[in-house]
């Protein structure tokens, strides 16, 4: 509990820092969302300074700072200067969009790359080895940007599945039923391209983790005690490479949510990306900073997570804890 | 041992496509922004052996495409006339590399015809030569970025190994805050911080700052860790009795056993950084038209009719594709030799 407390404690710091780091970058860029209005000949120059004065952005960094974090403190975020609104309440939907096709394609690559790294592992060197590497290397080399492009093409040339958007339109009129299965032909894409993006390094890891156990002599001995080869591998030597691989999965997360950027943006998915996009180009300060510290925030309760399963999944850990 | 020919095939492959991008101008059979507004989306020149008599021709030579009539972006091939590849023919003219002015092009066919070897753009720009230019922007970026990036993590990885105590704690610290910010949203995020309308030499500029400093702390971390362990090796610590400083301690013993690191951490980098370049031109934040990149050569096909009807439109991806599996097959070249040395 101690542990856990401390690891929780060590991302809260994370994530005060990376709010600095934020701001002191927005400090650092020339001009703003309200320059763009300083080319309008029907806006005058006191208007436009009216206007910065009314967000607050005339004032220095250190105040901007603590009204954010004020604001942050109400629930807020901030404020939105090209929908006038609270940044809160153009994250949220956003926000759980992103997350629920991030979690499938995780559950997605982990469910194919687990059994696929064991089988690679347990036929070193083999042609199915062989294939499976030079699969991941092609993948890996092709780039979420080229996959959904792929993707884009497999679908609009067979018309197999919508692409665009999360859902048809009309779609409030549709029963549960017809609601479920409009969501799910409109993830294909996205989901899939997702998951083949994640897939390869994955697979490389559990498998270099397995062949790595596969070799030491307590699956020497098993196998010398006539334990069966699918029992070995999934009950004895999988949850001995468990560890890295947890570590893994919250690491993973980061490259998770940039893959997941892109492909929200070409798949047209109402997710983070398309908004931290639109609101990076009218340079919509707090949209921004809301965003990429929601997409930051994310991530160490990736890391967080991982902890929490290592300390589960793990005795040893658990003893040394207890040990403390 | 089995990995050598493949290696040799990625090592080959490289150095091909970056010579090709580093004398763009004298490959590329066409000026990358010159227009042909009569040939929108023309398919890929097709190169003939064979005559319409039936004769064996040596040299291979096109027929030059004409919109076919009544319908729209569709061409076929006027035969009156077979126009011959020739080699070395005077151009358009150009720098190579930016300084040597010429005009001599590595192939093209006589005046009325023309050749495009991966097709034509919506402005019928050469789709070829584009992507030839489009890698000096691109693969320059990941390359200068990469410097960037081991430059910076090398000096913050030194200090931070070498001094130790409260420098090293807040390097780590900092280290930490960077590896934690997922990077495509900080890239776009900065991005949004910079003004939006610049030249194109100073936004190529900035892309390569950013993306350079984005990256430094994952190199930075792993030049901290060989020099702590460098630095209390015995003959250090015999070189130090001897009298040598600490900057000749670091340049003569600790430095050196970073290399390896180095060189693997270039190699996973500059392909990561080319893609990042790719990236951002994809979204229109990078380079602008008409400035070829990769990424903007690719933009292209986020409009659904071009996707689907103009495959060659697909073809900057493939030379991505073929710099990013190079680059990582020398990166487990240089990995697997790292690992075979040290264990």
């Amino acid at each position: 509990m101690k542990y856990l407390f401390r690891r929780a404690r060590h991302g809260i710091l994370l994530v005060i820092g990376a709010s600095i780091l934020c701001f002191l970058f927005s400090d650092l860029a020339p001009g703003g969302f309200f320059d763009e209005m300083k080319l309008n000949p029907q806006i005058s120059a006191s208007t436009v300074a009216a206007l910065r004065a009314q967000y607050g952005l005339d004032r220095g960094l250190p105040v901007r700072y603590g009204s954010w974090v004020q604001s942050v403190l109400r629930g807020e975020f901030g404020y939105s200067f090209a929908y006038n609104t609270s940044v809160r309440s153009l994250l949220m939907l956003r926000a759980r969009n992103t997350l629920f096709l991030t979690s499938l394609a995780t559950i997605l690559a982990w469910l194919i790359a687990v059994p696929l790294g064991v089988w690679m592992a347990s036929h070193p060197g083999q042609w199915v080895d062989r294939i499976c590497m030079g699969g991941t290397s092609l993948l890996i080399s092709l780039s979420e940007i080229v996959l959904v492009l792929g993707l884009l093409y497999f679908a609009v040339r067979t018309h197999a599945f919508p692409v665009g958007g999360m859902v048809s339109t009309g779609f409030d009129q549709l029963g549960v039923l017809g609601k479920v299965w409009d969501l799910t032909t409109h993830l294909i894409v996205p989901a899939a391209a997702l998951t083949l993006a994640s897939l390869p390094i994955l697979v490389r890891h559990v498998r270099a983790c397995l062949i790595e156990i596969l070799g030491t002599p307590f699956v020497e001995s098993a196998r010398a005690h006539g334990i069966g080869r699918a029992r070995l591998l999934f009950r004895h030597a999988l949850p001995a490479a468990a560890n890295p691989l947890i570590s893994l999965l919250g690491l993973s997360v980061g490259g998770l949510l940039s893959g997941s950027l892109l492909v929200e943006v070409m798949t047209g998915w109402p997710g983070l990306g398309p908004l931290l996009l639109e609101s990076s180009m009218s340079r919509d300060l707090y949209v921004v900073v809301g965003i990429v510290m929601a997409s930051t925030v994310f991530m160490i309760c990736g890391n967080l997570l991982a902890d929490v399963m290592l300390v589960i999944v793990d005795p040893r850990l658990r003893a040394d804890l207890r040990a403390e | 041992m089995k990995a050598q020919p493949r290696i040799l095939v990625a090592v080959v492959l490289l150095v091909t496509l970056h010579l090709a991008i580093l004398l763009a101008g004298l490959v590329a059979p066409a000026d990358p922004l010159a227009q042909n507004r009569d040939f929108p989306f023309a398919p890929p020149t097709r190169l003939h052996f064979v005559d319409l008599r039936g004769h064996l021709h040596l040299r291979p030579f096109v027929y030059p495409w004409t919109p076919r009539p009544e319908t729209f972006n569709e061409y076929e091939e006027s035969r009156d006339r077979e126009y011959p590849v020739q080699f070395f023919v005077p151009g358009a003219a150009y720098r190579i590399a930016g300084l040597v002015p010429s005009h001599i092009h590595l192939l093209g066919v006589q005046a009325p015809a023309q050749i495009f070897l991966l097709g034509t753009d919506n402005y019928g720009r050469d789709q070829f030569s584009r992507i030839l230019y489009g890698g000096q922007i691109s693969v320059a970026a990941g390359i200068l970025a990469t410097l960037i990036s081991l430059s910076l993590g090398t000096l913050i990885g030194c200090i931070s190994g070498f001094y130790g105590r409260w420098v090293d704690e807040s390097a780590m610290r900092l280290v930490e805050l960077f590896l934690v910010l997922p990077w495509l949203y900080v890239l776009l995020g900065v991005r949004a911080f910079l003004p939006l309308h610049l030249s194109s030499v100073q936004t190529f500029l900035l892309l390569i700052a950013v993306i350079g400093t984005i990256g430094w702390a994952r190199p930075a971390r792993l030049i901290r860790g060989i020099v702590l362990s460098a630095k209390n090796q015995s003959y250090v610590t015999a070189s130090r009795g001897f009298g040598a400083s600490n900057a000749y301690l670091m340049r003569r013993h600790v430095l050196p056993q970073t290399y390896g690191v180095l060189w693997t951490q270039a190699a996973l980098l500059v392909p990561q950084y080319v893609l990042a370049e790719v990236t951002l031109s994809f979204f229109g934040l990078g380079l602008s038209e008409p400035t070829p990149s990769w990424g903007g050569l690719l933009s292209t096909l986020q409009q659904y009719n071009v996707l689907v009807s103009y495959w060659w439109m697909f073809a900057p991806a493939v030379a991505l594709a073929v710099v990013s599996l190079g680059y990582l097959n020398i990166a487990n070249a240089f990995h697997d030799r790292l690992q075979s040395v040290s264990g």
